[in-house]
């Protein structure tokens, strides 16, 4: 607080500067981020006593879990190696500084390290899929055969998956055909036209949103499966893809719909311009990074979901590209199906086909933020 | 000087006004019924199946009695057929996973919108909305694989030393030679660890948004009184947060409710009426939907929605009660989950 403080006095022309920039900010404007001093501003000092504070305790809790406790492992070290730092970084700092700078210096390091933890988990998780997966996925059959006449023992070089990468494609494929029509049409009915039909309809839509993918699957189960009596396909299949991404696009949509400025629509509308004419040359435009976020975002979600698919498209081990034509199978429920075998080899394969998964995930992630980079500017 | 005043001119007419048609134009017409009729269609649709569920629970009441609701064994040989059990173990996963969840989601928000380098900012977003996108099934197989291990030595260390809270008992010796690990595996507390990733980012991404909404002014007022950062945070960006963080927390809880394949990759079904979720064994509705809709009979299958027709119902009331929770706080502009 102090320090802050002297720093503070030290500069302060530069501070009543940048006050002056930010007189007065209307409660919801952004200042920009290059105008704010930066505030938290540590001393040597302080990142000495940070660093020798976990050297010790690290130091501490080897001794506790290898010499005093019969604890191995590396999850408790870290554990023990935790609780004795935020310990020992609350003695240090209350050696010379009050109560409101001990919280503060123990806050930061809980923060720092609970985003460390999340950064770990999501590093072990995509490491851990891509490494065990690795062994399958540089044999280039994997990539183009599919699991006909291929046996739990034979190796890694006979058979692959192609029959559940292709079958994945068609089943989301015919998803997106089906939501992006009826889910953009509803968002415009929803923003443009609106009325009251237009409130049933979100309301109706929202609640939608919070089916359990689950359920969309039981649905369609029961009613063209079992009601109907249509074979388990990769159109049933995709058809539980579509209940279940339809709401989440149509509402995704509606929300970047929603924030077309208004004054753009007018201004067409006031050239003459019918409101077919705005909405197709004006809106949908405007629009379109965002809607092309909101579209593969809802991919990347029905591509990756298991629970539809296991229950509407059985699964088969060989390639099927008619979608109508019995089963089919698909990388989640692939992965799924064969990871619970308990054969190794079968274990290698689900392992090669969840990394393939994962990258078709990224490619579409990365698509996605590439896509909605241009409105940065724009809004 | 006089002025002669002229008078109209003799032939002029009276100003008629234009006249203003507001009728749509053709297309313009076409438009209007094409979107209204894909509307309809979505609201056909969506709408069927919300009733399609509810009608499914008629037959299934009648035939099973409100002891549906109470009955723990799922047992179709012997025609008794019950929700209490997968009922309580959904809230299980579900709470296990919170209680995780929740304060790491609560401090990365922190992380990101207060401590983070602002040039790292976007790139911390796209990664927590990057972990959003990660397929369950990859969750449940880190779960499975990578997870368990150490989560069954972590509920080990929990027997043995808080054993005497109820919830931590385990049926196994704490203090046995050999530890009997089967007991401490595909538990509902290493599944919920699994849905914890999957409910984390979310919950994440909705607080990150009303925390860098805060106020600049009242912040650094704060700041100008001399308040620490934490201080800051304390007095500023936590209550203007509050909606946030109860409804992202409600989010989170409404997509743990309905995770099914991650909870049938990791748990052992089991159809106790029991709140140990370090033990082996538990199960869910949508895992129970997953395990037993291929032998269902019809009435079995009208069972089973009407089950998931309760998860629906449970997850739809959470949702809509977190939306309100952040549109009517303080926090609430601008804010979409």
């Amino acid at each position: 607080m102090t320090i802050e403080l002297e720093h503070a006095a030290s500069q302060t022309p530069v501070g009543r500067t940048a006050t002056l920039v930010r007189s007065e900010p209307a409660s919801n404007d952004v200042v920009d981020d290059a105008l704010r001093r930066q505030l938290s501003t540590t001393t040597a000092e302080q990142r000495f006593e940070l660093a020798g504070c976990w050297i010790a305790a690290a130091a501490l809790s080897w001794l506790v879990c290898a010499r005093l406790m019969p604890w191995d492992g590396t999850v408790v070290f870290v554990l023990v190696t935790f609780v004795v730092g935020v310990t020992l970084i609350a003695v240090i700092t209350s050696l010379d500084a009050g109560r409101p700078e001990v919280s503060d210096r123990l806050v930061s390091t809980v923060v720092h390290s609970a985003a460390l933890l999340v950064g770990v988990a999501l590093a072990s998780t995509i490491i851990f899929v891509l490494v065990q997966g690795f062994g399958g996925m540089v044999h280039v059959n994997t990539w183009v055969d599919d699991m006909s006449g291929v046996g739990p023992r034979d190796p890694l070089d006979r058979g692959g998956i192609a029959h559940a990468i292709v079958g994945s494609l068609i089943e989301i494929g015919i998803a997106v055909a089906v939501t992006i029509p009826l889910g953009i049409g509803t968002a415009i009915y929803m923003t443009e036209i609106g009325g009251r039909f237009a409130t049933i309809v979100r309301t109706i839509v929202e609640a939608m949103t919070a089916l359990p993918s689950i359920v969309a699957g039981l649905f369609i189960y029961t009613t063209l499966i079992v009601g109907l009596g249509m074979p388990r396909s990769g159109l049933a299949a995709a058809m539980a893809l579509s209940v279940m991404m339809l709401p989440i696009i149509a509402r995704a949509s509606d929300v970047v719909l929603r924030v077309v400025p208004g004054n753009l629509r007018e201004a067409s509308l006031a050239l003459g311009a019918s409101r077919w004419r705005t909405v197709w040359h004006i809106v949908l435009p405007t629009a379109r990074p965002g809607l092309a976020t909101a579209v593969i975002l809802g991919v990347a979600r029905g591509i990756g979901e298991t629970s539809p698919v296991l229950l509407t498209s059985g699964t088969a081990a060989f390639m099927v590209t008619d979608p109508t034509d019995g089963v089919m199978n698909s990388l989640p429920l692939f992965i799924f199906s064969t990871v619970r075998s308990g054969e190794p080899l079968y274990i290698d394969r689900a392992y090669a086909a969840a990394a393939i998964l994962l990258l078709l995930v990224l490619i579409l992630f990365v698509s996605a933020r590439l896509l909605a980079r241009p409105r940065k500017g724009s809004r | 000087m006089s002025t002669t005043l002229r008078s109209a001119l003799p032939d002029a007419e009276l100003d008629e006004p234009r006249e203003l048609s507001t009728a749509p134009t053709g297309s313009d017409r076409v438009f209007v019924i094409g979107t209204r009729s894909i509307a309809a269609t979505v609201l056909v649709i969506t709408g069927a199946i919300g009733v399609f569920l509810a009608l499914s629970a008629v037959p299934t009441i009648q035939h099973y009695g409100l002891g549906f609701f109470t009955e723990t064994q799922w047992q179709p040989e012997s025609d008794t057929l019950g929700i209490a059990a997968v009922l309580l173990g959904t809230f299980t996963v579900a709470l296990v996973a919170l209680l995780f969840a929740f304060p790491v989601a609560l401090l990365t928000a922190l992380y990101i919108a207060e401590y983070a380098p602002t040039r790292l900012r976007p790139t911390l977003i796209s990664l927590i909305d990057l972990m959003a996108a990660v397929p369950s099934i990859i969750y449940g197989l880190w779960g499975f694989v990578l997870l368990q291990p150490h989560a069954s030595a972590i509920a080990l260390w929990l027997h043995q030393h808080l054993g005497w809270i109820p919830f931590f008992r385990v049926d196994a010796d704490p203090d046995a030679a050999v530890w009997e690990q089967t007991r401490y595996t595909a538990s509902a507390f290493i599944a919920g660890l699994a849905v914890a990733m999957m409910v984390m980012p979310m919950a994440c991404a909705v607080m990150r948004q009303v925390f860098s909404q805060a106020p600049p002014g009242e912040r650094e007022a704060a700041f100008a009184l001399g308040a620490t950062h934490w201080g800051v945070i304390k007095t500023v960006v936590l209550p203007f947060g509050k909606g946030g963080i109860i409804g992202g927390t409600m989010l989170g809880l409404g997509r743990a409710l309905g995770e099914t394949i991650a909870v049938v990759l990791i748990i052992s079904p089991a159809f106790d009426l029991k709140l140990k979720p370090l033990e082996v064994g538990t199960n869910t509705i949508s895992a129970l939907i997953a395990g037993r809709f291929g032998e269902a009979t019809s009435l079995q299958l009208q069972a089973l929605l009407t089950a998931g027709f309760v998860l629906f119902v449970i997850t739809l009331g959470i949702n809509t009660l977190a939306a309100m929770i952040v549109t009517r706080s303080r926090s609430g502009a601008g804010a979409e989950a």
